[in-house]
């Protein structure tokens, strides 16, 4: 009852957005779908919730083809698009209460599964949805995507553009959802948020780049990767650039991720290299491989 | 079994139909300025068409410059004064006076009599007046013309009474059907057309164009909800509301203007609703075809406003176009319905005399239909 994708490929206007792409969701997962912004992962949700068809392949939501079957799976999956797609001049209640009609249902009737999210916004139910915070707006397009108990549900980038505080709410809030059996698949340009998955598909430019769970793709990461700090960021990178060894320079926070080109790299070598620069409070340590990091690797 | 599942089945499908005509209605009653486009528009314009643009004239100043001052060109200027359309603002001595009154814009023509006017009717049988008019307004200048050659045409049968002319052609003319020729009866028609078109239409192709631009159609087509159940819904609130525009501009023209509605209101009735679900589907083709709501607005005003004023005989009569628009007008529903209004309206005529044009209108709100559940997407694509 999850996702099937099987060698999906997709052209815009003549440029190829998805290319050969086959993964499956398993039923009951919460699955990342983790890329940059122009990635393809717009285009693969609008197939999978049957809106575009595929120009090669086939994929089934919820044991439903996507071309042949699309009218019962518009009954069985919920989808959040990529901006809250509300209704701005309706109020919240009207806004869950319009949705719940065209699916069917009633508020009531599936109270329980949107309680936690609902709960918050309750009390601004009689605001118009064109009022309310960002963090707001995303709950109640939550819980408009959930009011019909879906089987799927698809999340279009539902973080972007929310302050941090929702962003982990929204995300503890999908760990509760899954356990209620719906099988999950969230699109986010934030790798922090793809350690919080089962499992995550790095896509760029229509291309899946790597399946695995957040922990073995960190893992996979091939090289000892240093923080690296000094007094003054924007003259440390363009040094580290120009260092003949040097095999990636990200930065990262308040730090640059370093890898070097060589397997026997003593860390001591690039503190002089970098204090011939002129550069002072010189820090360099190991640390541990992150999925961001894996993913620049991986797009190289 | 199965006959007990479908009408809960038809039960649960009209509950949806509900709530989306529901939503529909409290996007209308919300936004105030559509609200004032809806129903604020209709009153202006009758009013306006109605008071402030019309071709009659009534009150127009003149001057007379009177050379002669004797009886019979006293009994001319009487018989204007009295009229209800001049009335005499000045009276002038000397010729060079005419240009600077036109100059300084008080009058609008000027009446010149000939010495001894009197005098020279008697003798040599002729006299003349010389009339000048302000011909920067070209109609009204025509109008004015003609208005004084009528009263001066009627004075001279007046003076000619009981002398008998051998041969003599005495032209009879009857304006029926608008016999005193109010410009108000023209108008009527045509802005009751004009609206309707540009409420049903322009309204329904921005409210599903809005859906497109939010994001909220890509939610309406993953939902179980039938693409003919989203036009329809969105159809429904802008019928009951251009059926009581029409119910407003109607007794407007009534009460105010006091145009006669000489057939019958039930039929009018009904052929207005044809009309507003014509336009309504040419609303739905607009939308099908501009992903915004500035384009729609944009093909709604250029693509269906301008054809209905220019080219649907509202105010240029269609028999006097060339020969190629005149076969374009066929092609624009306000034609037709313009035609029946005046039919049913001024000529008080059954549906005997306008099954033709109502059977036109209706083949074509037929033909829109299907084009536009054609071109609807069930898809973004």
């Amino acid at each position: 009852m999850g996702i099937s994708i099987s060698n999906i490929s997709k052209s815009y206007k003549n440029v190829k957005t998805l290319h050969d792409i086959s993964f499956d969701v398993k039923p009951n997962e919460l699955f990342g779908l983790i890329g940059p912004d122009g990635a393809g992962k717009t285009t693969l949700f609008r197939i999978l919730t049957t809106l575009l068809f595929p120009d090669e392949g086939t994929a089934t939501v919820a044991g439903f083809d996507v071309v042949g079957d699309y009218k019962e799976i518009r009954k069985n999956v919920g989808y959040m698009p990529g901006r809250f797609s509300l209704y701005q001049d309706l109020t919240v209640e009207e806004n869950l209460n319009f949705f719940a009609t065209i699916f069917g249902t009633t508020i009531d009737e599936n109270y329980d599964l949107i309680k936690d999210i609902y709960v918050q916004i309750e009390p601004f139910k009689d605001r118009r949805a064109g009022k309310l915070s960002g963090g707001m707006k995303q709950k109640l397009a939550l819980s408009c995507a959930l009011i019909h108990k879906p089987k799927v549900l698809f999340l279009d980038e539902p973080t972007t553009g929310v302050d941090p505080v929702s962003r982990k709410e929204f995300w503890e809030m999908l760990k509760r959802l899954q356990q209620k059996g719906i099988t999950i698949l969230v699109s986010t340009p934030y790798m922090d948020e793809a350690a919080l998955c089962d499992r995550v598909a790095l896509i760029q430019d229509g291309n899946i780049m790597e399946i695995d769970t957040p922990e073995a793709i960190v893992k996979h990461y091939p090289k000892p990767i240093y923080n690296v700090r000094a007094h003054n960021m924007y003259q440390l990178i363009t040094s580290l650039k120009d260092y003949e060894f040097n095999h990636s320079v990200y930065p990262f926070g308040e730090f640059v991720h370093y890898t070097d080109s060589r397997t026997d790299f003593k860390p001591m070598e690039l503190q002089h290299y970098l204090e011939s620069k002129n550069l002072k409070n010189i820090e360099i340590h190991e640390t541990d491989a992150t999925i961001e990091d894996t993913f620049m690797e991986l797009a190289k | 079994m199965k006959i007990k599942e479908i009408p809960a089945f038809a039960g649960s499908e009209m509950k949806r139909f509900i709530g989306f005509i529901k939503k529909e209605f409290y996007h209308i009653f919300r936004d105030r300025r559509s609200l004032f486009i809806l129903f604020g528009m209709p009153i202006a314009q009758i009013l306006l068409f109605g008071f402030a643009i019309t071709n009659e004239i009534n009150n127009v100043d003149i001057a007379i410059l009177d050379h002669s001052k004797d009886n019979t060109t006293e009994e001319i200027i009487n018989k204007i004064a009295a009229s209800k359309y001049f009335s005499i603002k000045q009276l002038i001595t000397r010729e060079a006076d005419i240009a600077s009154v036109f100059q300084k814009g008080q009058v609008k023509a000027v009446l010149n009599f000939e010495k001894d006017f009197s005098k020279n009717l008697i003798k040599d049988h002729k006299a003349t007046i010389q009339v000048i008019t302000d011909a920067t307004d070209p109609n009204t200048a025509n109008t004015i013309t003609n208005y004084i050659n009528a009263i001066l045409q009627q004075y001279q049968k007046e003076l000619n009474k009981d002398i008998t002319i051998a041969y003599q052609i005495i032209p009879q003319t009857r304006m029926v059907y608008n016999p005193e020729l109010k410009s108000v009866y023209m108008f009527v028609p045509g802005v009751m057309t004009i609206i309707l078109m540009l409420v049903s239409a322009m309204m329904t192709s921005i409210s599903i164009t809005r859906e497109k631009e939010l994001g909220t159609m890509e939610i309406l087509l993953v939902s179980p909800l039938r693409p003919f159940q989203v036009i329809i819904g969105k159809v429904v609130p802008y019928i009951f509301l251009s059926i009581i525009n029409a119910i407003v501009i109607v007794m407007l023209s009534i009460f105010i203007f006091n145009m006669p509605v000489q057939g019958s209101l039930i039929l009018l009735g009904l052929e207005s609703v044809l009309f507003i679900i014509t336009s309504l589907a040419l609303g739905i083709l607009i939308s099908t075809i501009s992903a915004t709501q500035q384009t729609a607005m944009m093909i709604s005003l250029m693509g269906l406003m301008l054809p209905v004023i220019l080219l649907s005989g509202f105010i240029f009569p269609i028999s006097s176009m060339p020969m190629p628009l005149q076969i374009i007008s066929n092609i624009i529903p306000a034609k037709w319905f313009i035609i029946i209004l005046k039919a049913i309206m001024l000529k008080g005529v059954g549906m005997q005399f306008i099954w033709k044009e109502t059977l036109i209108l209706l083949g074509m709100t037929v033909f829109f239909i299907a084009l536009s559940v054609k071109k609807y997407k069930i898809r973004l694509e």
